[in-house]
């Protein structure tokens, strides 16, 4: 693999872990498999394309993080006020944000941002200007980490991350989880949207089916990281994330490089996640695979 | 403190299922009152406290709380007022989250979640101090994860998130009921020490009516969502489980079948 591959792939995943951090919010703080992720990716990245096509770069992504958040509001909004489930409520609004992404796009498929300034163009002129993409999201990253992790420390972050664990004590403690799961639904889909606002100035472009399969794609980083990094306190699942991210795409980079066409990287990520969530189920068969075979063993030890 | 006034709730309404939990209820207790509950299965014991809580919205009639009508406030909101502990283990704590972070939720219970720091240094030291009092080693497992404890720590744990701010009300729902009995004597034991030393209102709901009758000042025996017996002192002093029991078929007209009700003597 060339170092300008590897390079490319550690870009990405940087990019990627901060949309990871959001599904982590969704998946594992809220305990809801929110899947606005896919529409508000899209929507992050098309009011970032449309902004910087208009020559402001840095007024996307931070729009993006405010239209990520709205979105969240509305699938919290469904579940919570009209009890539908969290996973069809994010369908709805991944639904809905289609023809939303549409309309902000101008009712363009694609928005192509060739020559055109982005944030990448920040550092022009400094001595690190070749590292400029790997830098600002970087830096990005690094401020969104700090800043999510210190909020799960405070009142409202404990009750957060309580609300995914036990809703009822939340209740029993004197607070309203409607109002948790909306704070909680829309930084997750800000963050998401933010990751979508940086890749399409990152490629360049945006597109309205950029956002199929996010979500498999963030819960993927999110289930690498656990197994390879572990779960012991906040801070080291927090990173473990992200480095979940960044270790998903070098895997694909290698895989592309080792041949894999790139039409094929969608049913590579669903595998990847189907082996990761079975792993419970794998093992417990093969356990009970090799008791079977142990007592017919023995069975046959004592016949003979 | 706590006035109910002709409180009914029927579940399922309109449906062959329906059932009337709590048939025209009428219970007053005083500030420091702790009253036990009795009855069995289905008496609406679980379902008059989760209509306190706010759990289930009333049918009819009235609920104060300190001169408070809570009877439409939500659950969350009473929750302010009201200290919970559940019979299963598990609901009280969020397991994934530590000893003091626990504490420090409830704590917290009634004022607003801001961006303040979860927990500060003054609060590990009070907490230490409380989890010191319950004598169960927990005050050097303060960093632990909740998911680490046995049933009956956990429940002494949520008797102390419930009772640390010192709520107007403290419900038990059977909240020994899943415990060992050397542990569930613990916790009841606990529960007599920290009801005495804050002077709380509380209601316990118990299928054990030694315990009943032997905790609190004041047993209320409940069947088919009504109160059939209400016990305070020199009656509820003189009163014996066998007793007791004659006194439900006399008031019921049914004979006692409850397995667990009997088991328990």
């Amino acid at each position: 693999m060339t170092v300008m591959a590897l390079q490319g792939s550690l870009e990405l995943g940087i990019i990627y872990a901060i949309m990871a951090l959001g599904v982590f919010i969704s998946f594992r703080t809220l305990n809801m498999p929110d899947l606005t992720v896919d529409g508000s990716f899209v929507l992050g990245a098309a009011v970032s394309a449309m902004l910087c096509s208009q020559g402001r770069p840095l007024a996307g992504p931070l729009l993006a993080i405010i239209a990520g958040s709205l979105a969240g509001c509305v699938t919290a909004l469904l579940h919570t006020k009209l009890k539908i489930q969290p996973l069809l409520a994010g369908i709805l609004v991944m639904l809905g944000l289609y023809s939303v992404n549409l309309r902000v796009m101008d009712n363009r498929a694609n928005i192509p941002l060739i020559n055109k300034t982005t944030v990448f163009h920040l550092l022009q002129g400094t001595p690190v200007e070749t590292y400029a993409k790997l830098i600002i999201p970087s830096a990005i990253l690094l401020l969104v980490l700090v800043l999510l992790f210190l909020f799960l420390k405070t009142k409202l972050g404990f009750v957060l991350r309580a609300t995914g664990d036990n809703d009822q004590m939340v209740r029993a403690v004197g607070v309203n989880t409607d109002s948790t799961i909306l704070i909680g639904l829309a930084l997750a889909n800000a963050f998401v949207s933010l990751s979508g606002a940086l890749i399409a100035q990152y490629q360049s472009f945006a597109d309205v089916s950029m956002g199929i399969g996010m979500v498999i794609i963030g819960l993927a980083s999110v289930i690498i990281g656990e197994v390879i990094f572990g779960t012991r306190t906040l801070l080291r699942r927090l990173v473990a994330v992200v480095l979940g991210a960044i270790l998903y795409r070098l895997v694909i980079a290698i895989a592309l490089e080792l041949g894999m066409p790139p039409t094929d990287l969608k049913l590579v990520s669903a595998l990847i996640v189907t082996l990761a969530l079975s792993m419970s189920a794998i093992k417990e068969g093969l356990y009970s695979i090799q008791k079977r075979f142990n007592a017919m063993n023995r069975a046959r030890g004592g016949s003979a | 403190m706590l006035k109910i006034e002709a409180v009914s709730k029927t579940f399922a309404k309109g449906s062959i299922n329906e059932r009337r939990a709590l048939d025209n209820i009428n219970l007053s207790l005083d500030k420091g009152e702790f009253v036990t509950i009795i009855g069995g299965n289905g008496a609406g014991k679980s379902t008059l406290l989760n209509c306190i809580a706010g759990v289930h919205e009333i049918d009819q009639g009235r609920i104060w709380l300190d001169n408070v009508d809570i009877s439409f406030y939500p659950e969350y909101k009473r929750s302010r007022y009201i200290g919970r502990v559940f019979q299963d283990p598990m609901l009280g704590t969020a397991f994934d989250m530590t000893i003091e972070e626990n504490l420090a939720m409830a704590y917290a219970r009634g004022k607003p979640r801001g961006l303040r720091p979860g927990i500060n240094k003054r609060e590990i030291r009070l907490f230490r101090e409380r989890l010191a009092l319950l004598g169960l080693g927990l005050e050097d497992r303060m960093k632990q994860k909740v998911g680490l404890l046995s049933g009956g720590q956990r429940q002494a744990l949520t008797l102390l998130m419930a009772t640390i701010t010192e709520p107007k009300l403290l419900l038990l729902d059977e909240h020994t009921a899943a415990l060992d009995p050397s542990i569930a004597k613990k916790v009841l034991q606990l529960t007599r020490e920290i009801v005495a030393e804050h002077q709380l209102c509380t209601i316990m709901v118990t299928h054990n009516m030694k315990a009943a009758l032997e905790y609190g000042m004041r047993t209320i025996m409940m069947h088919e969502g009504r109160i059939i017996l209400d016990l305070e002192g020199k009656e509820r002093e003189a009163m014996t489980v066998e007793r007791l029991i004659e006194q439900f078929e006399n008031r019921s007209g049914v004979e006692l079948d409850s397995d667990r009700l009997l088991l328990s003597q």
